[in-house]
């Protein structure tokens, strides 16, 4: 025992183990009455290390040159032992991060976990999750199958609807007159770097969380609050250690996460059609496009917004403004609320129903994204985009109008 | 710190066997990414067994064949050759072959081949991996008066004999490999199969 | 309520699953991939009938035969007409422009096809062919209008036309022209049943090459889901052995 704590005594001098150990975990006192919600962020790490480690994995064997690579993939699938499971981790991983990253989101939103101090915290996960579509975006094309390219080529084709540089935009970005194996050959190169940058704002993001600590289900600052609890004088009492009693919660919402993660891996890969688009067992044919193109359905809620809003003068400009926009608004969230209290649980009925309204409509318009159009889509989808602003652009209205309920002193069970 | 009413020995017995149960299960997902490394099936394909026509290989001549990505050599030993192989054990390092891993049981003989005329062996130095060059003139300048034939490696210096065998003295600490193979006729050879299993 | 709402986005993810497809119906393949002789007869006909133009270029032969329970020398004697190595994979000798000037355009790889298609689609696909004079190869397909192939199978099966039925469906409630049924003209050398399984066999073959570790993926799976199981109840106990200690 005393060899180990020469040991520790002797990296202590050098590097702060044992600092950053209870800064973070040991005597980091998160509030005590987290619930089902707080499982995301650690479920959000882990999926990024599977991804992470798969996505090398699949690099090792995946050619990013048009005419190789939806092959290299089928490769993968067939001839290398085991590749067909590293594969099916990394394409239901793609979907299980935004499953568990949207419930994260959504987490904030109901407690609000974005209210002062915590703007920044969620500015930085606002720009995690930007980074997290461009690299499911890039990852995309790289089976080359025909909604890869396709829908590439679509997205795109958005940036070729600026106003005047526009159409030098999409060559530039494509760095061919179509998607080709130029483009195929750097979006493999930025899927590859993205995820490192994503992992180092998630650091980033786990920093400013412990510097202003953890948020709650009632919204309650526990740093406020009374001191003093079984494990420390001056903690709050209202906290525990992260370590070990959050620890051995989140392994065991981890395996909970794992069995359905598995259960999708092993007995639906393609989920229907959702996680694994069938037109993508087709290679990629510039000449013909596919009867539907639909993005990937965690992408389609915007697809929704961008296809709803009408070209003005033939220009499909404004609905690309509307989708960046759709994704850019939730940066000024902090300050879009004007309620008294954060927590849903003491916020009144008005905001309730707004936000209720918010999650099924991000539902519904993520469904008339993967349709095809129809009148009474379009008109659907319409009307789902202007919800979706008018729940933000309306909130300093709303959040004040609000009769909210007190909020104790204490966190309740 | 405070235990008061914490059972400390189920405590640990719980941590204890799900660390284990954990620590199987890191193990289940660490071994398809070790697998993955492993020759595929295309690699598998592509190395599998070659023929070879060694009809028209002169007394004397060597032949090469690309299996596996490497170059086997195969050579068509004249009788001088043969009996010279057994003058030359005295300067090998090993020239009975005991060395199991360097050929298949079949040719622990002292040719180190199936039928003792043609000598088929893997082209690359056990010292470093170059690819020795075929020595077949007695005597030359360079290699000697002992030099009764054999292969020269340029990148280190070692030295075989036409039963790939390994002089002493030299870097190469083994006889050249002798690839598993077989006779399909009389002059058809399988490189990279056994007769047994083919 | 949370749970409610959970339960409501995850009800929502299947239910989409049914958005795709529409168009005409399709009917169940009803294949069985546990079945390995109907896989092998699969095989067969799919050596026979299909790989002279389409090619599946990512199965190899010898997956093939370990995976459908026959010897390597079995497939070389009476299912390998491409190649002579049994490590290949099932290529073709039509290079795409021969397609293109025989065929309009490269008949299709069919390794991955069931996954492209569906199983469904393949079984009806192959049951669908009917006369259509229209065609340059006298015959058309229910599902794949205008398709670009023969009937290979016509021997087996037999000539059929389609019989259409004038119904009000138009947007306009104008009269469109909507399948009714088929009606044969020249029996085939098996009955109608036979066909059918003939068509079964072919489709559970494909969705076989479409992903060759499918059952084996599904095996495992089981086991995976027990293991985590108990993985996941010594970690529950775990966390509420050390919450006793939270009030």
């Amino acid at each position: 025992m005393s060899m180990m704590k020469n040991f520790m005594g002797w990296i202590d001098d050098r590097y702060p183990m044992t600092k950053v150990w209870n800064e973070h975990l040991a005597e980091y006192y998160a509030p005590k009455n987290f619930n089902f919600w707080y499982f995301m962020g650690s479920l959000a790490m882990l999926v990024l290390v599977i991804q992470i480690l798969t996505g090398v994995w699949l690099a090792m064997s995946y050619k990013p040159d048009a005419e190789l690579a939806f092959g290299s993939v089928e490769y993968i699938m067939r001839d290398v032992d085991w590749g067909w499971l590293i594969r099916y981790m990394h394409s239901t991983g793609a979907s299980a991060f935004f499953i568990v990253i949207y419930l994260h989101m959504f987490r904030g939103l109901m407690y609000g976990s974005y209210r002062k101090p915590r703007e920044l915290l969620w500015i930085i996960g606002v720009i995690i999750y930007l980074a997290m579509m461009a690299t499911a975006f890039f990852g995309y094309l790289l089976p080359w199958g025909q909604m890869s390219y396709w829908g590439a080529q679509v997205i795109v084709n958005l940036f070729s609807a600026v106003p005047v540089i526009g159409p030098d935009l999409g060559v530039w970005v494509r760095g061919d007159y179509v998607i080709s194996d130029a483009t195929l050959n750097r979006f493999y190169a930025l899927h590859f770097l993205v995820p490192f940058v994503l992992a180092a704002l998630v650091f980033v993001h786990i920093i400013a969380l412990h510097k202003v600590g953890s948020n709650n289900p009632d919204g309650i600052e526990i740093k406020k609050g009374p001191k003093g609890n079984r494990w420390d004088d001056k903690a709050p009492a209202d906290g525990i250690p992260f370590h070990p009693y959050y620890s051995v919660k989140d392994i065991a919402g981890v395996a909970g996460f794992l069995f359905l993660f598995a259960a999708a891996v092993f007995f639906a890969p393609e989920m229907g059609g959702y996680f694994i688009e069938h037109p993508n067992f087709e290679p990629a044919n510039p000449l013909k496009t596919p009867e539907h193109i639909a993005p990937v359905w965690y992408f389609t809620p915007f697809y929704a917004i961008l296809r709803a809003v009408p070209s003005i003068a033939g220009s499909a400009f404004p609905g690309v403004v509307a989708m960046f926009a759709s994704i850019l608004i939730m940066f000024f969230l902090p300050w879009l609320d004007r309620s008294p209290v954060k927590s849903i649980r003491y916020k009144g009925m008005l905001y309730k129903v707004m936000l209720w309204l918010f999650a099924i409509n991000f539902v519904i318009l993520g469904f008339l994204g993967t349709q095809p159009t129809t009148d009474l889509y379009t008109l659907m989808a319409q009307i789902g985009t202007i919800y979706y602003f008018a729940f933000f652009l309306l909130m300093p209205i709303y959040s004040k109008m609000d009769k909210t309920k007190p909020v104790p002193e204490r966190v309740t069970e | 710190m405070s235990a008061d009413g914490v059972d400390l020995k189920k405590r640990r017995t719980l941590t204890l066997a799900t660390s284990a149960v954990g620590a199987v299960g890191t193990g289940f997902v660490i071994y398809p990414f070790l697998a993955a490394w492993a020759p595929s099936e295309k690699a598998k394909a592509a190395g599998a067994p070659v023929e070879a026509d060694i009809g028209k290989l002169e007394p004397g001549q060597l032949m090469r064949v690309k299996w596996r990505g490497k170059p086997v050599w195969i050579v068509n030993r004249t009788e001088q050759n043969l009996q010279d192989l057994a003058s030359l054990e005295s300067v090998l390092l090993d020239p009975a072959s005991d060395d199991t891993g360097q050929q298949p049981s079949y040719c622990k003989n002292p040719a180190r081949s199936i039928k003792e005329q043609f000598l088929v062996a893997v082209g690359i130095c056990t010292h470093l991996g170059c690819s020795p060059t075929y020595r077949p003139e007695l005597a030359p300048e360079d290699l000697g008066a002992d030099w009764k034939g054999g292969f020269f490696c340029p990148c280190h210096g070692s030295r075989f004999d036409l039963a790939g065998r390994v002089y002493s003295g030299v870097p190469a600490p083994n006889n050249l490999e002798i690839p598993p193979y077989q006779y399909l006729s009389d002059t058809k050879i399988l490189i990279g199969a056994d007769g047994g299993a083919a | 309520m949370k749970k409610l709402i959970v339960a409501f986005l995850l009800a929502t993810v299947p239910l989409l699953g049914l958005a795709a497809g529409g168009g005409v119906h399709l009917d169940d393949a009803d294949i069985d991939l546990g079945d390995q002789a109907s896989l092998q007869r699969g095989a067969k006909y799919f050596m026979n009938y299909c790989l002279s133009c389409h090619s599946a270029k990512f199965q190899r032969y010898n997956r093939m035969a370990k995976d459908l329970g026959l010897t390597e020398d079995e497939v070389i004697q009476n299912l390998m007409f491409t190649t002579d190595k049994i490590g290949n994979t099932m290529d073709i000798a039509m290079t795409a422009e021969q397609g293109t000037e025989w065929f309009g355009s490269p008949p299709p790889d069919l390794s991955v096809i069931s996954r492209a298609r569906g199983v469904d689609w393949i079984y009806t696909y192959l049951r669908s062919f009917y006369l259509d004079e229209k065609l340059p190869f006298g015959v058309n397909n229910l599902v794949f209008p205008d398709v670009g192939m023969p009937h290979v199978l016509w021997e087996l099966q037999g000539a059929q036309k389609a019989v259409f039925k004038l119904e009000k469906k138009g947007s306009r409630g104008n009269d469109i022209q909507v399948f009714d049924h088929f009606e044969p003209v020249t029996q085939g050398t098996v009955s109608a049943e036979e066909y059918d399984q003939v068509a079964r066999d072919l489709t559970a073959f494909l969705s076989y090459v479409g992903e060759p570790i499918q059952m084996e993926r599904k095996r495992l799976g089981v086991w995976v889901l027990l293991f985590i199981a108990v993985f996941f109840v010594m970690a529950y106990l775990l966390k509420k052995e050390y919450w006793k200690d939270v009030h």
